[in-house]
């Protein structure tokens, strides 16, 4: 790729004429040797995974296989056609949605990875959203996965996008970035302020611990799913009013790697702090893993290298 | 770079629930099944770290069970899978250890079957991404993001210079390789990995070498099992 920090982003963009999402679907298709239009073919393929998963858990409650969680995205969905929310109905479908995609992840359902299965509603949650709202064809939103992409690919590659690596910052974080960023691009907005709303996004996820009770991608998950997709529609907004990072982007991506370098590996997806070692998370890991947790699997469990 | 593209940020298409436990889960046991070249009768899976903890919360036993019946990440049948495996007519066994020196997410399967056995370790670091990071005793690294030949021989001059020159001759790019020997003249194992799958042809001509014991093909890009 010829682009790796934000600012080469936008300045490739810039040479060469293009959005962030034809500049990547470019760059992808000369790395792979790929035509564009077989690459466009798979992502096209990846969105519609994207939108069954946003329908599931509409239409019923999808309860998780662990049955810990489900039902709130129907919840959250039905309330809305019900009344008033606080969030306006548009803010409000985004979080129904993106809670969806995340309680058909934890139902083994289908989803897409964006940029990771524990971040996987915030992307769909935005993207589904704001093509019901605009009337946005198909195609529109494909080009908005590429700048998602793309946005995504400088943040892992000066960061980190696993919550094991850096914490939920790295998860839900990068996908608020990468929402935010694209949905400024899809709505007209020019590169640089593309690259504003991710700056400003992340900055609000900045120390954000990876805690799941039980180790399971639900709670907190889930939740932080629905809450990502909003705050990406409010970094968008800000970014397309004119509102700039200050701190650069890229130098936001930096305090990413050193906030989630510094962090305890309690805090990094292990299940060993936050809110998975409360009394309450400890009672849910207790009755999910019983006394064999921390013991001997089956009786049958060795100590040797492997 | 860590991520190499567009695909490795957004995707895999995969069930879930987790990329690291399930997807990546999925991706070690179908790049085992494609190195063992058939579906086992046995299987022993050893789940080490973060696996041994949650493996059934995140499903893991049923990934890699539906990785070795050849299921890609985003079939549905893999919530089946141990069911289906039974139906198949391979037995699997879950076992739990603990060894602080390796990866977080690893699993050492130890595939048994027609008279055979192959044991693969393989982690998972991410996003559904993978390393493969011991065949059969031999220390090896790679990614199955390529279409990997494996060839196993015994060290000798020459040795990588004749499997080279049959994949040079027959267009072959080579990407990256690694080798392990067990000692100066014993048995070592060559992994290459190449932008486009090996033809039949040529990998028949690296079997026939003096000194080659074994080629197999391992190619996750692909849809169809190749032996």
């Amino acid at each position: 790729m010829k682009f790796q920090t934000l600012q080469q982003l936008i300045a490739c963009c810039s040479s060469d004429g293009v959005s962030i999402g034809q500049l990547m679907l470019s760059e992808q298709a000369k790395e792979t040797g790929k035509s564009e239009a077989e690459t466009f073919e798979l992502m096209a393929d990846y969105y519609n995974i994207m939108k069954e998963a946003v329908r599931r858990g509409i239409e019923e409650p999808v309860p998780s296989r662990s049955g810990l969680t489900g039902g709130d995205a129907s919840r959250v969905h039905q309330y809305m056609n019900g009344g008033l929310p606080s969030l306006g109905t548009e803010a409000c479908t985004a979080l129904a949605y993106a809670l969806s995609v995340s309680e058909v992840n934890a139902s083994m359902g289908r989803i897409v990875a964006t940029p990771t299965a524990g971040s996987c509603g915030i992307i769909p949650g935005v993207f589904v959203s704001a093509q019901e709202r605009h009337g946005w064809e198909d195609r529109h939103l494909v080009m908005g996965l590429f700048a998602a992409g793309a946005i995504g690919y400088v943040i892992a590659n000066n960061s980190f996008i696993s919550g094991a690596e850096g914490g939920c910052q790295a998860e839900i974080g990068s996908a608020i970035g990468m929402a935010a960023g694209a949905l400024t691009e899809l709505r007209g907005g020019t590169p640089e302020q593309a690259v504003h709303a991710v700056g400003l996004a992340l900055k609000n996820s900045l120390g954000l611990i990876c805690d799941p009770v039980g180790g399971l991608v639900e709670i907190p998950c889930i939740v932080r799913n629905g809450f990502g997709a909003v705050t990406a529609l409010a970094a968008a907004d800000m970014a397309q009013a004119g509102v700039r990072s200050v701190i650069p982007s890229d130098e936001v991506i930096g305090v990413m790697l050193e906030v989630g370098t510094a962090m305890p590996a309690k805090h990094r997806e292990t299940a060993k702090g936050g809110l998975a070692q409360t009394p309450t998370g400890r009672r849910i890991m207790n009755n999910l893993y019983g006394a064999n947790r921390g013991r001997k699997e089956n009786g049958e469990g060795e100590t040797t290298q492997p | 770079m860590r991520f190499k593209d567009v695909f490795s940020i957004i995707g895999p298409s995969m069930v879930g629930p987790s990329s690291s436990h399930t997807a990546g889960a999925v991706r070690i046991g179908r790049a085992a099944r494609r190195i063992f070249g058939a579906l086992p009768a046995q299987a022993e899976i050893k789940f080490y770290g973060s696996f041994a903890e949650t493996y059934r919360g995140h499903g893991t036993d049923l990934a890699i069970a539906g990785g070795l019946l050849d299921y890609d990440t985003d079939d549905m049948r893999i919530r089946d899978s141990l069911t289906i495996a039974d139906a198949s007519g391979m037995t699997l066994a879950f076992k739990t250890g603990s060894n602080p020196a390796v990866h977080p997410n690893t699993a050492k399967l130890t595939l048994t079957g027609d008279g055979r056995e192959d044991i693969i370790t393989g982690s998972s670091i991410g996003g559904g991404n993978i390393e493969l990071t011991g065949i059969n005793g031999f220390d090896v690294k790679f990614t199955m993001n390529y279409p990997t030949l494996l060839v196993f021989h015994k060290d000798r001059p020459g040795m990588l210079a004749d499997m080279t020159n049959i994949l040079g001759d027959g267009g072959v790019n080579i990407g990256y390789m690694d080798v392990d020997r067990k000692g100066r003249s014993g048995d070592a194992l060559t992994v290459i990995e190449t932008d486009e799958a090996v033809p039949g042809a040529l990998m028949e001509r690296i079997r026939v070498l003096p000194d080659v014991q074994r080629v197999c093909l391992a190619d996750l890009t692909a849809g169809e099992v190749k032996s």
